[in-house]
């Protein structure tokens, strides 16, 4: 709750600024802001979120933060908060090819890392099992049997995507990037922020 | 070679039918002698042979008596004639991608038109008022509504209204002002039509009928989006210009011109509102009245379609005996019914409806379409050059700029934004068609005196945009290369599109933003607890997991009988493999059904936009499953290994479980399982019976 009146408070006059430098916004708030895993945890809505965790978790992983380390975080300041956010930019008219490519590969990593919850560089069979029975979690009645058999079937198809033939271990980053090539995430990953320049500064 | 022929020989046998109806029809008009003019066959006892009159004292073994069957004989005509020309018109494998089948119904139309006019007949009047607004409009309405894909026009909700209502209004208004301001100009002798009457021939023009577009779209297979503001324009737009053209008609009938006040005015855009949305939740109530109708028709399947026709034609009518807009009332009637009733029905009703109101609906456009190609072979034209070319001139260029300035603004705020191209597309895309005929035809002749030039613009519109724009629109698609949509449909983007959906609302949930996911998240928990349980038959959470689980399972259920002959070690199989031990393959027909499992069920409108199309159905995924299953029968042995772990509901498959179906081990299952098997008759079971029997 604390985190998330924080969160929306400084969204706020962030979202209202229209200009300023990352330095003028962030020090004053950088200090006294840290947040750890019991605020999100009490978030409200975000209990009826079937991948709730994951989605906490990606929070704290390090790997979203562009830390060169592993493993995760146990308290995120602002700024790492901004730069979790910043996945989630919407497209801008103006960027060129080259921009939106890497535009698409870091959000199609940040969803990589979602899947992939040991840091191994592969979503395995039974991380894919995970989530998809996260997924389905929502659901008492279809069991985790059902879910186990989709997922099942879900990395067939990937494998028969990626390279039928070979004893599959696991989907790398390049086969989902290849799984992912149709479909349209800059449109589907975003959230509409008010004003985005203050996000912008964060690289 | 052969098929070339075989198409050949078929081009041949439908002209040759198709000539021998129109001989036949032909004859029919010519035939007969003395016409009744009324609307009902006006049956008079004949005096003659009740009295037995001087002339006729011998018995006739042959006579004809044409006035009795006259209208039923030349509708029952018409519709024939134009469903072989669309059969026709199908089988010339160019012709569909050259011109949109409206072209075909209009020219039919006219055919058939210039064939009355020549043999000097009077056709009988089935287009009046009541008829129209009671019989022919209620089935295109309700087929639209019905076949409306839920989630894209509800996650594009906001611009679709945008758009449909400000742009009908937009067109409307500026088409009656120029076309007023037009008329102003003394040499084109149009001084006597006021601005109430350019008012209402504006909004009469600005209906939009651009199913043709919509089957150039899904042909060129755009992007979602785009189909979606069409398709919702479309929806929307026959309600807003009924609702004008009736506020404009209470103008014009309060006698006198000089007595609207602006209170009037403000009563009308009131009088907008008030019926627009009242509209909506009178179909709403209907709908949830019709869903817990059908929560208890199981014992009574057959009454099923009756049920749900009936209820959207008593929402429809309801509304109308208040004034308010029955188009709205049916379209949300039908969005509502939809989802709750196809839980409820059985399998052969959700197939009957959906073909019964395919049917009705082609059955009505045919009717109007002939009707309009009558009228344009006729005599009741009146050509003003000026009216005429400027009314086409300003139905272009009022599309063209509302398009353009009210996306201009609703880009600002979406998340998708359209692009100049796509923009283009959609004020291309502003065909006319039945419904502006419809609504010109209808004037009452009394209040508009030279009603006869309104039809005769109208018409011209018609044909310029059908037959022009139409076949003009596939090209232009195809050349500006709109963005394509991602056909593909694999279980793998089904998770993570979904991973995405709540990804995207847990982020929300985190910034205390709100957007139309969540929105929609509410609806759907709210739906849940209190909705379904109310509306769905022996609902537990996610009994549309359920149903079409069984339905799975049967299918699945039969390919397990086929390979229970070999049934040995079911458990063991691959335990030993370790990690990888689903490496083997799954067999293309259950990962079908996985898909569908998921497709189907938990995303529940997952569905891609079903075709748009008034003339064809896709065709039932069920029955091709259950063709492929019969087709795998033979190809079935190698699959011996992969049963046991793999599969969720087929726990050790021994022939004597395969026998009674088995179910998931649930709770309250086993009471459920004589019903559903009842239900399935049509496709599982039938085969699972055959199989069975081995």
């Amino acid at each position: 709750r604390l985190c998330r009146q924080l969160c929306t408070k400084a969204m706020t006059p962030l979202s209202q600024k229209s200009s300023g430098t990352s330095d003028q916004l962030h020090q004053p708030r950088c200090v006294c802001f840290l947040c750890s895993k019991e605020n999100f945890d009490s978030i409200p809505d975000l209990e009826f979120n079937p991948i709730r965790g994951k989605i906490v978790h990606a929070f704290f992983d390090k790997r979203n933060l562009r830390q060169e380390s592993d493993g995760l975080a146990d308290e995120i300041n602002f700024e790492d908060f901004l730069t979790i956010m910043s996945y989630f930019r919407p497209i801008e008219m103006n960027m060129d090819e080259e921009q939106l490519d890497r535009f698409r590969k870091e959000k199609l990593k940040f969803l990589f890392h979602m899947y992939d919850s040991d840091h191994d560089g592969k979503i395995t069979l039974q991380e894919y099992r995970n989530v998809v029975e996260e997924l389905l979690s929502g659901n008492p009645h279809l069991e985790k049997e059902s879910a186990r058999s989709i997922a099942d079937g879900a990395m067939m198809e990937a494998a028969s995507i990626c390279g039928p033939d070979q004893v599959y271990e696991g989907i790398t980053f390049e086969d989902f990037l290849k799984m992912w090539q149709g479909i349209d995430i800059e449109t589907k990953m975003h959230v509409r922020f008010l004003n985005m320049e203050t996000i912008a500064h964060c690289y | 070679m052969g098929s070339a022929t075989l198409a050949h020989a078929k081009l041949l046998n439908w002209l040759l039918s198709l000539s021998s109806l129109v001989c036949c029809s032909a004859a029919g008009y010519v035939d007969d002698p003395n016409l009744s003019k009324s609307f009902l066959p006006h049956y008079e006892p004949d005096q003659g042979d009740a009295v037995g009159s001087s002339q006729d004292t011998r018995l006739h073994v042959f006579t004809v008596d044409y006035d009795y069957v006259q209208i039923p004989y030349e509708v029952t005509l018409w519709i024939l004639f134009a469903s072989l020309a669309k059969i026709g018109f199908h089988l010339y494998h160019r012709l569909p991608r050259l011109m949109p089948e409206s072209c075909i119904l209009i020219a039919i139309g006219a055919l058939v038109g210039a064939i009355i006019f020549a043999s000097d007949h009077k056709s009988p009047p089935v287009m009046n008022t009541s008829i129209y607004f009671l019989y022919l409009l209620p089935p295109i309405i309700l087929e639209e509504g019905y076949f409306m894909p839920t989630r894209p026009f509800f996650e594009n909700f906001g611009s679709i209204l945008w758009w449909s209502v400000l742009g009908s209004l937009v067109n409307s208004f500026g088409i009656g002002l120029s076309l007023y301001g037009v008329c102003q100009i003394e040499a084109f002798g149009l001084t006597d039509l006021d601005l109430l009457q350019n008012l209402l021939f504006g909004s009469m023009i600005s209906a939009v009928d651009p199913v043709a577009a919509l089957v150039v779209f899904e042909e060129a297979s755009v992007n979602e989006q785009l189909y979606m503001m069409i398709f919702g324009e479309s929806l929307l737009n026959d309600g807003i210009t009924v609702v004008l053209y009736n506020i404009f008609i209470a103008f014009t009938q309060m006698h006198r011109y000089e007595e609207i006040e602006s209170i009037d005015v403000f009563a009308g855009f009131a009088r907008f509102f008030v019926v627009g949305l009242g509209g909506v939740l009178f179909g709403i109530v209907f709908g949830f009245v019709s869903a817990l109708m059908t929560r208890f028709t199981h014992n009574v399947s057959a009454i099923e379609p009756l049920l749900v026709f009936m209820f959207s034609y008593l929402s429809y009518l309801s509304a109308e005996t208040l004034y308010i807009s029955g188009i709205l009332a049916m379209t949300a009637c039908a969005v509502t019914m939809k989802k709750y009733v196809e839980e409820n029905v059985s399998q052969n009703s959700y197939t009957t409806i959906k073909y019964f109101m395919k049917m009705l609906s082609s059955v009505s456009e045919t009717l109007i379409f002939v009707f309009m190609g009558v009228s344009t072979v006729g005599k009741n034209h009146e050509w003003n050059w000026a009216f005429i070319c400027f009314t086409l001139l300003f139905c272009l260029v009022w599309r063209t700029l509302s398009v353009f300035a009210l996306f201009y603004i609703s880009n600002k705020f979406r998340t998708y934004p359209f692009t100049f191209k796509d923009q283009l597309i959609i004020s291309y895309s502003g065909l006319r068609g039945a419904s502006s005929f419809s609504l010109a035809f209808l004037l009452p002749v009394n209040l508009f005196p030279r009603k006869n030039l309104f039809i005769t613009a109208t018409l011209v519109v018609i044909y310029f945009t059908v037959f022009i724009q139409g076949i003009t629109i596939g090209p232009l698609v195809r050349y500006l290369d709109v963005k394509k949509t991602n056909k593909k449909e694999s279980i793998n983007e089904e998770i993570h599109v979904r991973l995405m959906d709540h990804l995207k609302a847990g982020i929300e949930d985190i910034c205390g933003h709100w957007s139309h996911y969540q929105l929609r998240d509410k609806f759907k928990k709210f739906d849940n607890k209190y909705l379904k349980k109310i509306l769905i038959r022996g609902h537990q959470p996610k009994s549309s997991i359920v149903s079409l689980y069984k339905k799975m399972e049967i299918k699945l259920a039969i390919e397990m009988a086929e390979s229970a002959m070999k049934i040995s070690n079911s458990s063991t199989a691959s335990s030993q493999r370790g990690r990888n031990e689903r490496a083997h393959r799954l067999s293309p027909a259950e990962v079908e059904s996985m898909r569908d499992v998921l497709a189907h069920n938990l995303y529940q409108v997952r569905q891609r936009a079903p075709t748009y199309n008034r003339h064809n159905l896709p065709t039932n995924t069920n029955e091709k499953q259950a063709q492929e299953i019969l087709i795998r029968r033979q190809h079935s042995l190698r699959q011996s290994c992969r049963k046991g772990n793999s599969l969720p509901w087929g726990r050790p498959a021994r022939t004597t479980e395969v026998r009674y179906l088995s179910l998931p081990q649930g709770p309250s299952q086993p009471t459920r399982r004589k019903t559903r098997r009842v239900a399935f008759t049509g496709n599982g079971s039938a085969l699972l019976y055959i199989l069975l029997q081995q």
